[in-house]
């Protein structure tokens, strides 16, 4: 049975327990988008204006260097977002994003969202604590990512001392 | 006067709690080239250690260099060598990851708490493993999929730097293709050539959970990756008590006399190394120790 944008957006665990006036809202700026395997979601330095909520498969966020190879920063899977630089000036994407599987996503209209957030702070404010909320956890797991705990762990978890 | 002479059969070994028992490298299998990584299948030359629950973990000896503790990351419901996975940092580690087939080593064991699976029946299980941290925890995966009617859902998250670093590859391949074990690989940098996931090894757990109030989880991996992972199954509703981890310390006799490993009230060697969050939470805290 095909959902509804509405039910898409309900189930998703970004918008989790959102008001149900709001995910009507957010549905109207809403549409439902699937990327094959290797297909590019966005790129680099582009006009920045969508919002992907991950439904099923997985996108790869990328940053690629002439001669270097393409590094992949981060997977984004099913209920999780990808893309948030539609939300503050410049608009424009800081790096490439690939679908590595066939991607179903729900896309927001960035700028649409944006205007609703202005016009009723009430909905901007509940939008605003997600986007926060979900920024602390990538910059947490990204120190994290960071410390290199494989690289500089010991043999063996019984074992400080060799 | 009859003289009686010295048996010279007799095993070498007394019931000294700190002799070794000799066991044979039956053979040898490299899981890492870098950072250097080899299990060890190993049989009794003298009499047999006491069959080892998942968790517990023996003292290692390659004689004539030093002894490390070193958990037994083979299947506990199957009789045959016990398996040891090194992974070589340090002079005895190092020594032992060049062991050939015939040499002998020493064990001591099996020493510590162990994992308590039994306890899980009856549960959902998610286990999550970070580095060498799989080691311990395969016995957890292979006890559960040899009861595999007695749990609920059955989660393996599994954490590593990068995918070259990925340890027990084939056995992750197949778990991978069960229908009843919910796999998940996540590597902290990888090229575009990687087809899993990429990020920290917690960013998996919302996609494991299920029923929180009836899960138990198993952790075992770098402190500060347990830390995190225990805080994140938390969030997610388990009870402290719930989550398990397994913790290192500086071992040196393993029955608790010398105070090496001691981890604030607790000797780790006795105590531990499994012990619940609920337990540790506050020591792995705590700088000082």
């Amino acid at each position: 049975m095909t959902k509804t944008l509405t039910q898409l957006l309900t189930e998703h665990e970004f918008l989790g327990d959102l008001d149900p006036a709001f995910l009507d809202l957010l549905a109207e700026h809403a549409r439902a988008v699937r990327v094959g395997a290797g297909g590019r979601i966005f790129t680099e330095g582009e006009p920045a204006d969508t919002c992907w909520l991950v439904v099923d498969g997985r996108a790869a966020l990328e940053l690629g260097t002439p001669g270097r190879g393409v590094a992949v920063l981060a997977t984004v899977g099913p209920g999780q977002l990808l893309g948030w630089s539609w939300l503050f000036p410049p608009f424009r994407w800081h790096f490439d994003a690939r679908a590595v599987t066939d991607v179903l996503a729900v896309v927001l209209d960035g700028p649409a969202v944006r205007d609703r957030c202005e016009a009723d702070p009430r909905f901007g404010y509940e939008l605003m604590k997600r986007f926060t909320e979900l920024s602390i956890h990538r910059l947490q797991a990204t120190r994290l990512q960071l410390l290199d705990v494989y690289g500089t762990e010991i043999h063996d978890l019984r074992s400080a001392v060799d | 006067m009859t003289s009686v002479a010295p048996s010279t059969d007799r095993p070498p070994v007394s019931a000294g709690p700190m002799v070794p028992h000799r066991y044979r490298v039956v053979d040898t299998r490299v899981e890492l080239a870098e950072p250097r990584t080899i299990t060890l299948a190993l049989e009794p030359v003298d009499e047999p250690l006491a069959p080892f629950r998942a968790g517990q973990f023996n003292m290692v000896w390659s004689f004539g260099v030093g002894e490390v503790p070193i958990s037994v990351s083979g299947d506990p419901t199957v009789a045959g060598p016990l398996i040891h996975t090194v992974r070589g940092v340090g002079a005895v580690t190092s020594s032992l990851c060049d062991a050939r087939v015939g040499d002998v080593v020493g064990l001591r064991g099996p020493y510590g708490t162990d994992w308590d699976v039994s306890s899980a029946t009856g549960h959902d299980v998610v286990i999550i493993g970070g580095g060498i941290g799989l080691a311990p925890l395969r016995p957890v995966v292979d006890e559960v999929l040899a009861r595999r009617d007695d749990f609920g859902r059955v989660a393996l998250l599994v954490g590593a730097r990068s995918p070259a670093e990925l340890l027990f590859a084939e056995e992750l391949e197949r778990w991978r293709g069960r229908f009843d074990l919910d796999v998940w690989v996540t590597v902290d940098r990888a090229g575009s050539g990687w087809h899993g996931d990429v990020g920290v090894v917690t960013m998996l757990v919302p996609r494991v959970l299920g029923d929180p109030e009836r899960t138990i989880g198993f952790v075992c991996g770098p402190e500060v990756m347990m830390r995190f992972v225990a805080n994140g199954l938390l969030e997610r509703g388990l009870e402290p008590g719930n989550v398990r981890v397994s913790i290192e310390r500086n071992m040196k006799c393993a029955i608790a006399q010398c105070g090496h490993c001691q981890f604030g009230a607790a000797f780790v060697c006795r105590e531990g190394p499994v012990f619940t969050y609920e337990q540790v939470a506050p020591l792995l805290r705590t700088r000082e120790l």
